[in-house]
């Protein structure tokens, strides 16, 4: 037990240093084609890429470079010139404090406008910066009612906020013939507000809540607040998060011997939620804002574009994020111009037909939209039943 | 009642996968005194690999009876995790042995975000699905369900933890690392080799982490990259309340704060009206953590005085 | 750091305050210097540097002089945060001017640090480390949840449209011109965070060489035999918590005017392991190294952004590995290699 020698130390360094070339090595080579004599136009895209709901910030990414590599297909041509796109796509950590810097990083950059960020505790802090600059900010995921109501005119989001979902999902539950109502609540933002608006929405359908039950979004064991919402008798669980935690607890459900209808919001319409949940996740329901995406014109083919090219299915916010592109785009072709001055007028006043809808604003930036589909799994599928207002 | 006992088995199931989990962090702990951050990670890495060791088993040319597969992953699983602490603790610990004492918690920190980032890049960002190996079955007893997964794990962990106490009981080994606990020095001239102590006590750690990722990943079906953090995290809460360094004391804190989180969110919502419910769990929890703390400093079952602030 | 400059400057016919001036030049430049270099996301990089430092510095006096491992900090920077976005914003319709706020945050956070000391006496070592932790996350857990029965944090949702520092009816977030430079709320905010920190340094260089300070140490050193001695140790060790809490409750507060916006995700518990490993890796005890520590740190992953990309186009003529998996692989393997190389820290206490 020698003090550690200095030789030893070094070569503690140099195993570091070989590991991480060897690392480095595992590439090969190879080369890009750069398109010259082209305006370059940058737009933004951020959302957690690593920690972890990486996955879901991925696949935000992947939606907005889909549209991206589409519009540069399309060869557009911008006040008379010939441009191509370029997406800066940046990495916020799912922190409210990086989400500054990295807006100010893009501002820097001279992005004429970003589709992000995912979570509203990111999205909040980063639409001042976006503000300042006057740049348009368009929020794939962001539900929290705040991020529009700072009077912003450069904040829009595409996805509806938690109110109007909650209240046709307390309806269903209700139409469902639910009488009793375990509710569970993941308690991130979207958690919360969909859980208070299902809530009220069931109460006022005549339903009774029985448990309000919490979680949190790191957790994979709900044993104990299942089991005592099956202690207060309940015919349906409500569940108001994300898809990696309702595909366990269905399993969970179904070995505590629980015969419950289950019922959870867009967080949960997934392929992930299939895959999670298994056997167990048969005739569970869920809902979407929008129509099904195979009834949408280009739906079938984004879903079918999108596994093509990244090799994966599409996780949840994707073509939200394709959609924001897309209507920015647009936006930018209706004003014929790259300046914010002239295309936030077109963005604000934009009646896009998007893959998840329908895609035009209201006088705050939140998206107009009124209806809601439901599904429910069915021999391993999402099988879809209604759409609702 | 019903309830109740429905409570304590999941209670005791959450608490014996963290005691499999704490006994790796006590272990290390009880030797070396390092809260091995890492290890929650090595946890992780055992379960990924088991996975892909179960696909790559299953997709290949040999037609294999689902026991064997399971076998030859948990093995390939426990191989791996095995190898990776061996080098985990020669790269960030070993150079770190007589340095101050909190040198070696940031190499361990900085050893879990490269894990877990690699992780990351080897097994992608997705979450994966435990395939269909085996029928999970439900059994109910008197008014409570248990499954298969379920008495495994709780028996599983027993008998780790019975085999544990008896190597380092009753055999050579075994003495070395007690002795090795007791003064490194001391037993460096009784001619146990100290060095080799340390990186067994590491490989026996992950080959504990490694069965823990698979049952963890078996139970709630599911594996993802960041699996590892929470649960090192609340492992080492359990180390501590029995008692981090010692055997016994991660078994009792394990099961121990498995029956508190889940008598805690049981039970906070009627006890308290109404005012808090479920969402405290955590802090009930580490309020008896507090408690039980400041009647016992050094945890339920510990017994040395943990004097190297 | 003055010391640095004045083996260049120092010299027998140059007195010290030309090494101040130079100092001082230096700082009020810098924002300026940055922004044309770099942009004026490196004013903002700047900016968060030095509310961790606060941060650190805080810390500094618990774990670096008090020896007392602490890993649940980041509940006092949240405390902080909270007592300023309550203070100051619509959420109960209170608008404090900010030399109100300051003084409640500073006593606020400090209470909040009694209150984590008091039960911990008695713990030493990693039972203190995992009851702080604890603590860490009950206050997060409480901060998360208190939307319900009454509304006083919003919970998860965070708290919008916090007042910046006001003065004389100015407020900072705002681009401003003067003298034909132009003024934008990173750099005013520079400025603000600048004092800040030079008055925390200050207060803990004081600290460190008076009776407390040596308090401090002989508990660090030896809790039995400072008792021994004479010391109380109960009451030096609750005011160590307090006045670590102390500095992490304003540098909170600053965090929360400078952000406008607070929500429970800014306190997690990787934020108090990143702290303390600012303190430890630049050198724990030494307020220059805990610095250093925290610009590293804070800074690092930031040109990693910039480089990880690139750097694999450059070398390996194409992005093989995920720039953003690869940056925090860096980063664990920088936080390695760092201690390995100085296990008592980049700049440790002579």
């Amino acid at each position: 037990m020698a003090a550690t020698g200095k030789l030893e130390r070094f070569r503690n360094l140099f195993c570091g240093v070989v590991f991480l070339i060897s690392f480095l090595g595992l590439s090969g080579c190879g080369s890009d084609e750069q398109n010259a004599g082209q305006k370059v136009i940058k737009i933004g895209q951020v959302s957690p890429l690593t920690g972890n709901i990486a996955h879901l910030g991925k696949d935000n990414e992947n939606g907005a470079r889909l549209a991206i590599e589409e519009a540069n297909a399309r060869s557009l041509s911008i006040g008379g010139e010939k441009v191509r796109f370029e997406l800066i796509s940046e990495d916020d950590e799912a922190k409210p404090l990086k989400s500054t810097i990295v807006a100010q990083k893009l501002v820097d950059a001279g992005v004429i406008g970003v589709i992000g960020h995912l979570n509203s505790g990111t999205t909040i802090p980063a639409s001042k910066i976006y503000n300042d600059a006057g740049i348009a900010q368009i929020s794939p995921s962001a539900t929290n009612v705040n991020y529009t109501n700072q009077g912003f005119d450069t904040a829009f989001r595409v996805i509806a906020n938690d109110a109007q979902q909650g209240r046709v999902l307390g309806a269903f539950a209700i139409k469902l013939g639910a009488k009793k109502i375990g509710v569970i609540d993941d308690r991130t933002d979207y958690g919360k507000g969909l859980a208070e608006e299902f809530e009220k929405s069931a109460v006022a359908s005549g339903g009774e809540i029985v448990a309000h039950e919490f979680t949190d979004n790191t957790k994979t064991d709900f044993t104990a607040i299942l089991t005592r919402i099956k202690s207060k008798e309940a015919d349906l669980i409500f569940f108001s998060g994300m898809d990696a935690q309702a595909g366990p607890m269905m399993k969970q459900i179904k070995n505590l011997g629980l015969n419950v209808l289950f019922l959870t919001g867009d967080g949960g319409q997934t392929q992930q939620f299939l895959t999670l949940g298994g056997a167990e996740a048969e005739g569970a329901y869920a809902s979407s804002p929008g129509e099904p995406l195979d009834k949408m014109s280009g739906g079938k083919d984004f879903t079918k574009k999108y596994t093509e090219t990244f090799n994966q299915s599409i996780q949840i916010y994707a073509p939200y994020a394709y959609d924001a592109m897309n209507a920015l785009i647009s936006a930018i072709v209706a004003a014929d111009s790259v300046d914010p001055k002239d295309y936030l007028p077109k963005l604000a006043a934009i009646e896009h037909a998007g893959v998840t809808g329908p895609v035009s604003f209201d006088q705050k930036g939140d998206i107009k939209r009124g209806t809601i589909s439901l599904y429910r799994v069915s021999e391993g599928r999402w099988a879809y039943i209604e759409t609702l207002e | 009642m019903d309830i109740f006992l429905q409570q304590v088995i999941n209670g005791l199931v959450l608490g014996s996968v963290y005691a499999l989990v704490a006994l790796g962090y006590t272990m290390v702990y009880g030797i070396l005194g390092l809260i091995n951050f890492a290890h929650g990670e090595v946890v992780m890495v055992g379960a990924m690999v088991f996975l892909t060791a179960v696909s790559v088993l299953g997709g290949g040319p040999l037609v294999l009876s689902n026991s064997t597969i399971i076998v030859f992953a948990v093995l390939t699983a426990i191989f791996v995790c095995s190898i990776l602490a061996f080098f985990i603790e020669r790269i960030a610990y070993r150079p770190l042995r007589n340095a101050p004492r909190l040198a070696p918690l940031i190499t361990a920190i900085g050893m879990s975000i490269l894990l877990q980032n690699i992780a990351m890049m080897i097994w992608g960002r997705q979450y994966r699905t435990f395939p269909e190996l085996f029928q999970i079955e439900s059994y109910t007893f008197a008014g409570a369900n248990v499954t298969n997964v379920q008495l495994f794990i709780v028996g599983i962990s027993i008998a780790i933890m019975a085999s544990l106490l008896a190597v380092i009981h009753l055999t050579k080994v075994g003495r070395a690392m007690r002795a090795t606990a007791e003064s490194p020095q001391i037993a460096s001239l009784m001619g146990v080799n100290v060095n080799t102590v340390i990186s067994l006590t590491f490989i026996i750690g992950a080959g504990l982490a490694a069965i823990a990722g698979v049952l963890v990943s078996a139970n709630y079906s599911i594996a993802h990259y960041s699996m590892g953090f929470i649960l090192g995290l609340k492992a080492f809460t359990a180390a501590v309340l029995g008692g981090i360094g010692n055997l016994t004391g991660a078994m009792v804190g394990g099961i121990l704060l498995g029956l508190i989180e889940s008598i805690g969110a049981g039970y906070i919502g009627d006890l308290t009206g109404g005012f808090m419910g479920s969402h405290y769990q955590d802090v009930f929890a580490f309020l008896v953590l507090i408690i039980v703390l400041v009647f016992r400093p050094t945890g339920i079952m510990g017994e040395r005085v943990a004097d190297r602030s | 750091m003055s010391k640095l400059f004045l083996m260049f400057f120092g010299g027998r016919k140059n007195p010290v305050w030309v090494g101040y001036v130079f100092i001082t030049v230096a700082l009020i430049i810098l924002p300026f210097l940055v922004e044309a270099s770099m942009g004026r996301t490196w004013v903002r990089i700047l900016d968060f540097a030095l509310i961790y430092a606060m941060l650190a510095l805080g810390l500094n006096i618990v774990v670096g002089f008090a020896g007392l491992l602490d890993l649940g900090y980041i509940a006092f920077y949240a405390v902080g945060a909270y007592t300023w976005a309550l203070l100051a914003s619509p959420q109960f319709g209170l608008h404090l001017p900010f030399w109100a706020i300051i003084p409640i945050g500073f006593v606020v956070a400090g209470i909040f640090g009694v209150l984590l000391g008091a039960p911990t006496l008695r713990l030493r070592g990693d039972y203190l480390a995992i009851v702080t932790l604890g603590f860490g996350e009950i206050v997060r857990i409480f901060l998360n949840n208190l939307d319900h029965p009454i509304n006083i944090t919003n919970g998860p949702v965070g708290i919008n449209l916090i007042d910046p520092i006001q003065i004389a009816g100015v407020s900072l977030t705002k681009s401003h011109e003067i003298l034909g430079l132009e003024f934008s709320g990173a750099h005013s905010y520079y400025y603000v965070l600048l004092f800040l920190l030079l008055a925390t340094v200050f207060v803990c260089i004081r600290l460190e060489n008076s009776r407390l300070g040596r308090a401090w140490v002989a508990i660090r050193e030896d809790e039995t035999a400072a008792q021994a001695m004479g010391i109380n140790t109960r009451n030096v060790k609750l005011l160590a918590f307090a006045m670590g809490a102390s500095f992490g409750g304003i540098a909170g507060g600053m965090f929360a005017s400078f952000q406008g916006f607070v929500s429970p995700e800014s306190f997690i518990l990787l934020e108090s392991i990143m702290v303390l490993c600012m303190v430890v890796l630049g050198g724990m005890g030494n307020i220059w190294g805990v610095i250093l520590g925290t610009f590293l740190l804070a800074i690092l992953p930031e040109v990693l952004r910039d480089v990880s990309g690139p750097i694999q186009e450059n070398v390996l003529g194409r992005v093989w590995l995920d720039p953003e998996s690869l940056r925090m692989v860096l980063f664990g393997l920088a936080l390695i290699l760092v201690m390995l190389l100085r296990p008592s820290g980049l700049w440790p206490k002579r």
